[in-house]
C-alpha cells in the first residue's frame, strides 16, 4: 500500500513536470504493487470432489468458527438446484450435482467457497484496498477501510463475495480461507474437519504435484484436468473431479487473469493525461493566434476601408 | 414572455413532488438498509442507481466538457450562449451523481477513505478521483456566474484569469473519468457479453460520451428554452447537429471494427435475445441520428435537431444500461428488477436537477454574460 502510494506519488509528480517526462511510466505502474500476488507457493487447498460424500461437515465447521447463524441457504433440499448457495452467513456450502451415468443416478459433491485467485479480480478492483491477496495465500478483507461499493461482487469470476444486506451498516463477507487459523499453524477449519480426505490444505505447488499423480495413478477416474490451476491465472483453492468442471457449477473460464485489460488500461492513465494536456493547450494557443491575425487583418480591412 | 412562464407550476409541482417522494425513499434507505428497500442481492450488487445515476449521469454530464472545449479551446464562439447552461448541467450532474453514491453505497459515512487508503489499481479508484476532482472544477468554472450576479469583482478576475487552464483540466479530468467508466467493465470479462466486452471499452466510452455531450446541450437548452420563453439560436443547434454525426461516424466504425476484429460480428445476428439490444443502442443512438443529421433538410428545424438529439440521447442510455446492468451476467439463482424505493430515488435526484436548472435560470446570468471575453457572442444575440 505504501509503496503504491509512494510510486503513485512519484508519477504524479513526473506527470506534473511536464510533457518532456513522457517517457512511459506505464511499465512502472504496471509491474509496481502486485508482484507478490504472482506468488504461487502460497498455501492452497485440494478439493478431490471424488472423495467428498456431500456429509457437509466443513460446512458446519465453517459456520462453527466463524460464528455465523444458520441461513435460509443451508437447506440441504435445495442445494441440487440452481439457487443461491452462499450468503453473508454462509462462506462455504456444498453444491450436489446429479451426472447420471447411464439409468443409475450418480451424485457428485462440489464444495464451493472463495477460490483465493492469485489475480483476484475483487483485490484488484477494491479502490480503497480493504481486499489484498496475502504472500501466504489467503485473499483477505479489511473491514476498517470499506466504503460498500460492492465492486468486488461485481468483479469476481466466481461470483464469490456476499453481502449484508439485510444489515444497516453491512459488509462484504466471503471465506478468509481461514486466515486467521493459518496465522497460528493452524488449518483451516473445513479441511480440518473433512471425514474422508476429500480436503487437502498444503502449499499449492505441492498440491499441483499430487493432483497430478492422482491423475497418472487413476486415469479412469478422473478427467485430465486441475481446476483452478490455470483458471483465471490460476488459483490457490484446486479441484479434481471425474466430469467436467461446468457440469459442476464451476464456470469455464479463461486462462488469463481478469485483471490484465483494466490493468492495462489503468498504465495508460497517466500518458493519457499528459497526452490530452497538451493537446488541448497546443489547440488553444493555435487557436489564440489565428484570432489574433484574424483581428489584425480585419482591422487592417477597416483602416484601409476608411483611408478609402 | 410573461405568460409562458405563468405556465410553468404545473411542471414545477410535478417536479416537486418527484424530489420530495425521492427524498423520502432516500430516508428510507438510510433507516432501513440496501436490502430492505433495494432488490438488490448478492447475485446483483450492483443495481439501477449504478446503471443510472453513475452510468448514465456521467455520460449525460458530458456536455460540460464537450462545450467548454469548443468554445474556449477550438475558439467556437457562436456556442458561447449555451456554454454556462452546459457547465451547470455538468455540475449538477456530477452533483446528482455523488449523491446517488452517498445512497447506493453501504456505508457512504466512510466515504472518504478513498481519499486516504489508495488502491491505484483500482479503475474504481480513477473514478472516485475524477468524480471528486471534475465536480470542483466544474463549480469554479461556474462560479462566474454567481459572482457576476452578486457584483463580486476581484473573485471574478481570478477565476477569469484561470479560466483556461481550468478548461483544460476540465477536460482532462473529463476525459479519464468517461473513459474510466468503461474501464471499470474491463474488471468483467467472464461476466461482461461477449458483444459488449472488449479491450477498448474506455475508448468506445470516450466516443459515445463526447458524441452525446452535444446532443445533451441541444436537448436540454430545447427544453429550457421552451419553459422560460426564449427562442432557441438555431445556429447553434444546428452547427451541434453538424458535429454529432462525425463523433458517431467514428464511434460506429470503432463499435463494428471491434466486433470484426474479436471475430464476435456474428453474434449480433445470432445471440437472441442479446443481439435486439445491441441493435436498440446502435440503430437508435448511431445509425439512425447520423442518417438524419447528416440530411441538410432536417438540419433546418429546430424541432427535428431536438429529436435528433433525443435519439442519441436514448442511445446512449440503452448502452450503457447494457453495458452496466442488463448484459452483465447475474449469479445463478438470482433476479432483479428495480425497486420501486430504487426508480423513486433516482427520479426524485434527476427532479432536483431539474429545479435547480430552473431556479439557476431565474435567479444568475445564464445565456447573455461575460461582455469582456466573448464580445462576439453579444453581438449575434
Ligand atoms: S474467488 Fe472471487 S472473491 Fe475469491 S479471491 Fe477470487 S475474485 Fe476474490
Ligand atoms: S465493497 Fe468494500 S471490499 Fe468490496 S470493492 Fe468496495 S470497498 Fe472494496
Amino acid at each position: 500500500m505504501e509503496i503504491d502510494r509512494r510510486s503513485f506519488l512519484k508519477l504524479s509528480a513526473a506527470s506534473i513536470a511536464g510533457a518532456a517526462v513522457l517517457v512511459s511510466p506505464t511499465p512502472a505502474l504496471a509491474s509496481s504493487g502486485n508482484e507478490s500476488q504472482a506468488n504461487t507457493n502460497g498455501k492452497g487447498m485440494l478439493v478431490d470432489t471424488t472423495k467428498c460424500v456431500g456429509c457437509r461437515a466443513c460446512v458446519v465447521a465453517c459456520k462453527q468458527w466463524n460464528h455465523n447463524p444458520s441461513s435460509p441457504v443451508d437447506d440441504e433440499s435445495k442445494t441440487h438446484n440452481d439457487t443461491p448457495l452462499l450468503d453473508s452467513k454462509t462462506f462455504t456450502n456444498i453444491r450436489a450435482t446429479d451426472v447420471q451415468q447411464g439409468l443409475e443416478p450418480k451424485w457428485v459433491y462440489t464444495k464451493i467457497q472463495c477460490m483465493h485467485c492469485q489475480k483476484p479480480g475483487c483485490a484488484e478492483a477494491c479502490l480503497v484496498g480493504a481486499l489484498k491477496k496475502t504472500e501466504t495465500g489467503p485473499v483477505t478483507y479489511n473491514e476498517s477501510k470499506c466504503i460498500g461499493c460492492r465492486y468486488c461482487m461485481v468483479a469476481c469470476p466466481f461470483g464469490i463475495p456476499t453481502y449484508q444486506w439485510e444489515s444497516v451498516t453491512p459488509w462484504i463477507r466471503k471465506c478468509t480461507f481461514c486466515a486467521n487459523r493459518q496465522a497460528q499453524g493452524l488449518q483451516p477449519a473445513c479441511s480440518g474437519t473433512c471425514p474422508t480426505g476429500a480436503l487437502k490444505f498444503a502449499n499449492r505447488s505441492e498440491l499441483i504435484d499430487e493432483a497430478k499423480q492422482r491423475i497418472a495413478d487413476e486415469p479412469q477416474l478422473y478427467i485430465n484436468h486441475i481446476y483452478g490451476e490455470t483458471e483465471v491465472g490460476g488459483t490457490s483453492w484446486l479441484y479434481l473431479a471425474s466430469v467436467p468442471f461446468e457440469k459442476l457449477g464451476l464456470p469455464n473460464v479463461q486462462t488469463e487473469p481478469v485483471v490484465v485489460n483494466a490493468e492495462r488500461a489503468m498504465g495508460l492513465v497517466p500518458p493519457v493525461l499528459l497526452g490530452m494536456a497538451a493537446l488541448m493547450t497546443g489547440t488553444y494557443l493555435v487557436t489564440k493566434r489565428r484570432k489574433k491575425l484574424q483581428a489584425k487583418t480585419s482591422k487592417k480591412d477597416e483602416q484601409g476601408a476608411k483611408t478609402k | 414572455m410573461r405568460e409562458k412562464i405563468r405556465k410553468l407550476p404545473l411542471g414545477l409541482i410535478i417536479l416537486t413532488i418527484l424530489a420530495l417522494t425521492g427524498f423520502a425513499s432516500v430516508i428510507c434507505r438510510y433507516l432501513f438498509g440496501l436490502g430492505a428497500v433495494s432488490n438488490m442481492s448478492d447475485g446483483r450488487g450492483w443495481g439501477m442507481w449504478i446503471g443510472f445515476d453513475l452510468y448514465c449521469g456521467v455520460a449525460l454530464a458530458a456536455g460540460g466538457f464537450t462545450t467548454a472545449a469548443i468554445v474556449y479551446i477550438f475558439g467556437g464562439e457562436k456556442y458561447h450562449s449555451v456554454a454556462r447552461p452546459a457547465i451547470l448541467t455538468a455540475f449538477l450532474g456530477y452533483l446528482l451523481v455523488i449523491l446517488a453514491l452517498l445512497v447506493d453505497l453501504g456505508e457512504p459515512w466512510y466515504i472518504w477513505h478513498a481519499i486516504i487508503y489508495w488502491n491505484i489499481h483500482s479503475p474504481l479508484f480513477e473514478v472516485a478521483m475524477c468524480v471528486m476532482t471534475y465536480t470542483f472544477v466544474l463549480a469554479l468554472e461556474f462560479s462566474p456566474a454567481v459572482f457576476e450576479r452578486l457584483h463580486w469583482n476581484v473573485p471574478l478576475k481570478i477565476i477569469h484569469a484561470i479560466e483556461i487552464p481550468l478548461i483544460i483540466l476540465g477536460i482532462c479530468l473529463s476525459t479519464l473519468h468517461q473513459s474510466s467508466l468503461g474501464s471499470m467493465l474491463l474488471m468483467m470479462p467472464t461476466t461482461l457479453h461477449p458483444i459488449w466486452y472488449t479491450p477498448i471499452l474506455p475508448i468506445l466510452f470516450y466516443f459515445s460520451a463526447l458524441a452525446v455531450g452535444p446532443a445533451v446541450v441541444m436537448f436540454e437548452s430545447t427544453i429550457t428554452g421552451k419553459s422560460m420563453g426564449h427562442e432557441q439560436n438555431h445556429e447553434v443547434m444546428e452547427g451541434l447537429g453538424k458535429i454529432i454525426p462525425w463523433i458517431l461516424g467514428i464511434y460506429l466504425m470503432l463499435k463494428v471494427g471491434d466486433l470484426l476484429v474479436r471475430g464476435n460480428f456474428g453474434l449480433v445476428f445470432t445471440d437472441f435475445p442479446h443481439n435486439i439490444l445491441w441493435w436498440a443502442e446502435m440503430l437508435i443512438g448511431v445509425i439512425l441520428p447520423i442518417i438524419l443529421f447528416s440530411i441538410k433538410k432536417f438540419r433546418r428545424s429546430n424541432t427535428r435537431l431536438f429529436w435528433g438529439a433525443a435519439l442519441v440521447v436514448l442511445g446512449l442510455i440503452i448502452n450503457r444500461f447494457n453495458v452496466s446492468l442488463i448484459n452483465l451476467q447475474m449469479r445463478p439463482g438470482y433476479t432483479y428488477f428495480p425497486s420501486w424505493v430504487e426508480i423513486a430515488t433516482s427520479v426524485g435526484l434527476f427532479a432536483d436537477a431539474m429545479l435547480v436548472i430552473w431556479l439557476a435560470y431565474k435567479v444568475f446570468p445564464m445565456i447573455k454574460h461575460s461582455q469582456h471575453d466573448s464580445p462576439t457572442a453579444l453581438k449575434q444575440d
